[in-house]
């Protein structure tokens, strides 16, 4: 089978049976896609298939040989962050880094459905979309995090959309 | 998950053809198949028919491709502007990254979440006709009160297809033979009674290429989901309701209920208590009474009842305020 992902061809043989997340961490080593649920409830294998974002678990890869994927290693690189990498290490949008690669991954694509003006459950309206926290909070639900980093991980999205800053509470002794 | 025979389709008369099960999303599909309790021999891959488009009926209403994604279907600007419950009712189910996946025709033969189904160590006469069901007597917190029998009580997952019982849609399918055939989505589903495992009026082979949806009816439109968290999570309740108001009385209603029974629920003796009335407590009581005439809790969902009369009265008030 032929694959295109982050813009490079790979040629890999899995069983009939791999799903798409498999293919990536199995077969050709990209490991930065985490199998957290495989049953597509925890969304920490969210990639990017022709720009939109799918739980990789949920897929079968013989059926994304004509896509372009993208997987958070095509995102950005350990010295050339993608916008989004850096906002979550300011805003210390993680504790144990397992869902980070799926969160970013689902960031991306959520912020370009937001831009082609898609609604959501939250939208008071479903044609003029106002993008807030409750907004990123709805639209990034299939994304578990269990070390609850939320408020900083809607932190993090936030800033690169540029919403203003929330001007959160903290308690101070 | 046991291995099969994968071939992709090119056209919707080679995938009915083909003989085997369809997968396009796949999202229940696999999920179900890792955990043996789907198993085809045969998978006839239909994602890249061109099924994927939404096209302008001449009555009005619009015809929706089996394939047409669950987000592009709730984002399309003719949803949005004539049947807004249907946006809003696809809008409430599962995850961004399942709604882009997850296809109009799978959503409606999605299969039940409830919890024995899944639990392939448990007995299940919807899984393993004959078994038993364990839900009965056991954990039934999401399970039906509505339409049940002694063999099953598990629910429809969908939001969607609530939106779409409310909208009249039918269901055109293209059948191994080659012939094509229009179903009501009243006609579609089926009860349990003692064959809970056959969910559907589809037969084998049976492909669902477009759902029609008539022109949009009067009135105001809205979806409203009760569920345990405010997101990605099944319906305790859900109301899709249709409702005109005309001098003071209601002339038209249309009221569809998704977490209540194994198929998205509609009474027209509710509707019947509504229509010529005018709005009141009282007339949405009488309204909530012929739809629970025949409700029974099972133990943990017998809240059911109560929270069902509720919503649908914060509903109805809704759809009928000036």
């Amino acid at each position: 089978m032929h694959f295109t992902i982050n813009g490079e061809q790979h040629d890999a043989n899995p069983d009939i049976r791999a799903s798409l997340l498999d293919l990536l961490r199995e077969h050709l080593g990209l490991t930065g896609t985490k199998k957290g649920c495989d049953h597509g409830q925890c969304g920490a294998c969210t990639v990017l298939v022709n720009g939109r974002r799918i739980n990789a678990c949920l897929t079968l890869a013989v059926m994304h040989q004509d896509d372009d994927i993208l997987t958070i290693e095509g995102l950005g690189s350990a010295d050339n962050l993608h916008p989004l990498q850096a906002a979550f290490v300011k805003h210390d949008g993680f504790q144990c880094g397992y869902c980070t690669p799926g969160q970013i991954c689902s960031a991306v694509g959520m912020l370009d459905e937001v831009a082609k003006g898609w609604p959501s459950h939250v939208s008071g309206s479903l044609d003029t979309i106002e993008l807030t926290e409750t907004e990123i909070s709805e639209r990034m639900s299939g994304n578990l995090c269990r070390c609850s980093a939320y408020p900083n991980i809607v932190d993090a999205i936030s800033e690169v959309a540029g919403l203003a800053p929330a001007g959160r509470e903290v308690a101070s002794s | 998950m046991k291995t099969f025979e994968y071939t992709k389709a090119d056209s919707p008369e080679a995938a009915v053809a083909a003989g085997g099960r369809f997968i396009a999303g796949g999202t229940n599909l696999l999920d179900l198949m890792k955990l043996q309790i789907e198993a085809p021999e045969k998978l006839v891959d239909i994602s890249r028919l061109d099924l994927a488009t939404i096209e302008e009926r001449a009555d009005g209403g619009l015809t929706i491709g089996a394939l047409v994604p669950n987000s592009d279907l709730a984002a399309d600007p003719r949803v949005i502007k004539r049947y807004p419950v249907l946006s809003r009712a696809l809008l409430a189910g599962a995850s961004g990254q399942l709604r882009n996946k997850a296809s109009t025709g799978g959503n409606l033969l999605q299969r039940t979440r409830c919890y024995y189904f899944y639990d392939t160590a448990m007995p299940c006469n919807k899984r393993e006709p004959g078994s038993g069901c364990a839900a009965i007597g056991g954990f039934n917190r999401i399970l039906a009160i509505l339409g049940t029998s002694d063999q099953c009580i598990a629910t429809h997952p969908s939001d969607m297809a609530v939106a779409m019982r409310a909208l009249d849609a039918v269901i055109v399918t293209l059948q191994p033979g080659g012939d094509r055939r229009r179903i009501a989505i009243h006609d579609f589903y089926r009860l349990p009674g003692d064959t809970p495992h056959i969910e559907t009026v589809i037969q084998p082979g049976e492909l669902i290429t477009h759902i029609d949806l008539p022109p949009p009816p009067a009135g105001k439109q809205l979806y409203r989901k009760v569920r345990d968290r405010a997101s990605y999570a099944f319906a305790l309740v859900s109301i899709a309701g249709i409702v005109s108001v005309e001098d003071g009385r209601i002339a038209s209603a249309s009221l569809a209920f998704g977490g209540l029974g194994p198929m998205p629920w509609r009474n027209p003796a509710v509707e019947a208590a509504l229509i010529g009335q005018a709005p009141s407590t009282a007339v949405f009581e009488a309204a909530a009474d012929a739809l629970l005439a025949d409700a029974r809790g099972h133990g943990s969902n017998d809240f059911k009842i109560p929270l069902t009369r509720r919503t649908l009265i914060a509903c109805l008030r809704d759809l009928t305020a000036a």
